[in-house]
């Protein structure tokens, strides 16, 4: 299917009049997948999903179906959905608009995924600074409630499922999953050490399955219209390569920074940042040319212009050194932009979000902020670029130094501004200029 | 009265805390929505109801404070928060729309600094992080309803009720 034929699934009712009320959803065939699945047995559900190759919404791709098979088989008690709400990574956008316009297709997600996982609770853990997104689920939620779609006996089908809203408190780790479920429990949101994943012990310490809400939202397609259909679009798995998992599906790419029409788009998994930006986002704006691009939030480091025909899908990022696909939100930088001042803004991010718990990432993003504020007030020293670059390479579960993926976040943007802008940053320091942007300093 | 008047948490904050405790396995988990609804009713969570909380969860008062201090987000009675709270994303996409621009141009109006509160009590100023609403940048959260593309004007207005 080309991307000019393909119409949008995830997104298909976004401006209808109503489109967050059960009646027109309904009136839209919802909830028909979920009376589908519900006459199914809970095992087949899930091999569906594991045969549409349905990978993560959430930014590390892993494949839901196939998660979800690692809770144990035999249950001595509950096991929980935790939905990833959380969506705090720089560029992202796509859970607040699928939240906002049409909540009950990421509700009618949960509920199919919850009887999947033999889940009799679910927690919606939902960033506080999202409070519209809260009104919106709560009533979708008394609707549901009313309708016989949630509590006891859902559609006389026997299985009972309650869903609670959980509200975070503007921290960007308690989207990191196990940060997400210390958070839930009441506690400071320091991310675990795995093993054991929250597959085996997760949320008050019983089988866990953690997802995001994208994900969600594709599950009732993939249950009307089957794992075959998921799969015509996208980009296949590389037959030679086997740990590919190939990118199937609808994707929501959010576009943000230096173009004419900043938005969200739906388009199968593939298509290359460059048609994205210019077909997609108006063209950079005020008829300048990009200089880099974030393929995925800004965890995922930097393109260059050069390589603005990669396709972005899960392996496209990586094959120019960037982390990945990550949450397939993409910033526009123009070529009027400093790459200091962008990297300064990407550093401060994490120094001001590391948790703290370990040492690596917590001195390692507050040291590069220090050293990038230095360059930026033109005290900086041409051995700094390669500092930043040590630290780059020693923080994260790459090297094996942290916690969670955070400080591999951290790492990736100076990487990549480094090795495809390094002149840019010798020239700046050699200078001893003073940046023009007005930032306030890294002050909290 | 008296015993009315010695309880710092609200008859709706105790209700909305009754009502969590139903909802998950341990007590220790309604924290957060316990701190929330105090801080939304009074503007920070006191020594005294971080006490009363901790009495009603079973916890001791110390969790609470942890919990409570890990998130930036909550005040305490040394530093309450103004009538409304503005937060004016600094993060790299509203960076590149004038984020920055709209946050040191309302320090400089109101002569505060994030994270203060202007002196007639009405505005607490905040830098957010990535907001989740890149696509309407420079955006800014008041309370916690987004406002997208906004000028330090725009913001003037809808928080002050002027230009
Ligand atoms: C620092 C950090 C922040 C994260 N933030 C989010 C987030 O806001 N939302 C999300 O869904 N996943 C986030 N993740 C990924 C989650 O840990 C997890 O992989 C994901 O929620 C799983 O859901 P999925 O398989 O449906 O993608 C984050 C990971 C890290 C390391
Ligand atoms: S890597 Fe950073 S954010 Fe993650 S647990 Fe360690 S200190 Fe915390
Ligand atoms: S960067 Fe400001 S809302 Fe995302």
């Amino acid at each position: 299917m080309s991307n000019e034929e393909f119409k949008p699934i995830l997104l298909a009712r976004q401006g209808k009049p109503n489109s967050h009320k059960l009646a027109t959803y309904q009136a839209d065939g919802g909830y028909q997948a979920l009376a589908k699945a519900l006459a199914m047995k809970n095992t087949d559900v899930v091999d569906v999903v594991k045969a549409s190759g349905l990978r993560g919404r959430g930014g590390a791709g892993f494949p839901t179906g196939l998660k979800w098979t690692f809770l144990p088989k035999d249950l001595n008690g509950p096991v929980y959905l935790c939905i990833n709400g959380d969506e705090s990574e720089p560029g992202t956008f796509n859970n607040r608009v699928l939240i906002e316009q049409d909540p009950h297709q990421v509700l009618e997600g949960i509920v199919i995924s919850s009887f999947a996982t033999r889940t009799t609770t679910a927690y919606f853990y939902l960033r506080y600074e999202y409070g519209r997104c809260y009104r919106v689920l709560k009533d979708a939620i008394d609707e549901m409630v009313d309708n016989n779609l949630l509590g006891k006996n859902i559609l006389g089908s026997g299985y009972d499922l309650d869903i609670h809203l959980h509200r975070g408190a503007c921290a960007y780790i308690c989207g990191e999953e196990t940060g997400l479920i210390e958070s839930l429990e009441g506690k400071r949101a320091w991310p675990r050490i795995k093993p054991p994943f929250p597959a085996i012990e997760g949320a008050f310490r019983r089988p866990t399955v953690v997802n995001n809400v994208e994900t969600m939202a594709c599950i009732p397609h993939i249950l009307n219209r089957g794992a075959e259909w998921f799969m015509s679009m996208g980009i296949p798995r590389d037959p030679n390569n086997t740990r590919d998992a190939g990118s199937y599906g609808p994707k929501l790419y959010c576009i943000s920074g230096h173009v004419n029409k900043p938005g969200l788009v739906e388009l199968p998994m593939g298509i290359s940042a460059r048609d994205l930006i210019d077909k997609h986002g108006g063209g950079v704006w005020k008829d300048r040319k990009a200089k880099a691009v974030v393929p995925g939030g800004i965890s995922m480091g930097f393109m260059s212009e050069k390589e603005l025909d990669t396709p972005l899908d899960f392996a496209g990022p990586g094959r120019v050194g960037c982390l990945g696909l990550g949450t397939a939100a993409v910033i526009v930088i123009d070529d009027h932009t400093s790459m200091i001042d962008v990297l300064y803004n990407a550093c401060r991010f994490f120094a001001h979000e590391s948790c703290g718990q370990c040492t690596p990432c917590r001195e390692g993003t507050a040291w590069s902020t220090k050293i990038l504020e230095r360059i930026r007030e033109g005290r900086g020293k041409l051995s700094d670029i390669d500092v930043l670059l040590e630290i780059s390479s020693s923080i994260g579960t790459i090297p094996g130094t942290t916690i969670c993926g955070l400080a591999d976040g951290a790492a990736w943007p100076i990487k990549t501004a480094i090795n495809k802008f390094r002149p840019e940053f010798e020239e700046y320091i050699k200078s001893g200029r003073k940046s023009e942007s007005r930032s306030l300093a890294a002050a909290h | 009265m008296n015993e009315l008047s010695s309880s710092e948490l609200s008859s709706n904050a105790k209700k909305v805390i009754e009502e969590h405790l139903g909802r998950y396995p341990s007590k220790q988990a309604v924290t957060l929505p316990a701190l929330h609804v105090v801080q939304e009713e009074k503007g920070c969570v006191s020594r005294k109801a971080i006490k009363e909380i901790a009495d009603i969860l079973e916890l001791s008062p110390a969790q609470i404070n942890d919990t409570l201090s890990f998130y930036g987000f909550f005040r305490t009675e040394e530093d309450p928060l103004g009538k409304k709270r503005v937060w004016i994303c600094r993060s790299l996409p509203c960076m590149l729309r004038g984020g920055e621009e709209l946050l040191a141009e309302l320090c400089e109006r109101w002569g505060i600094q994030p994270g203060q509160t202007t002196p007639d009590g009405e505005v607490t100023l905040e830098l957010a992080e990535c907001l989740g609403a890149c696509d309407g940048a420079p955006c800014m959260l008041i309370d916690d309803e987004l406002s997208l593309c906004v000028t330090a004007d725009d913001v003037e207005k809808q928080v002050r009720g002027r230009a």
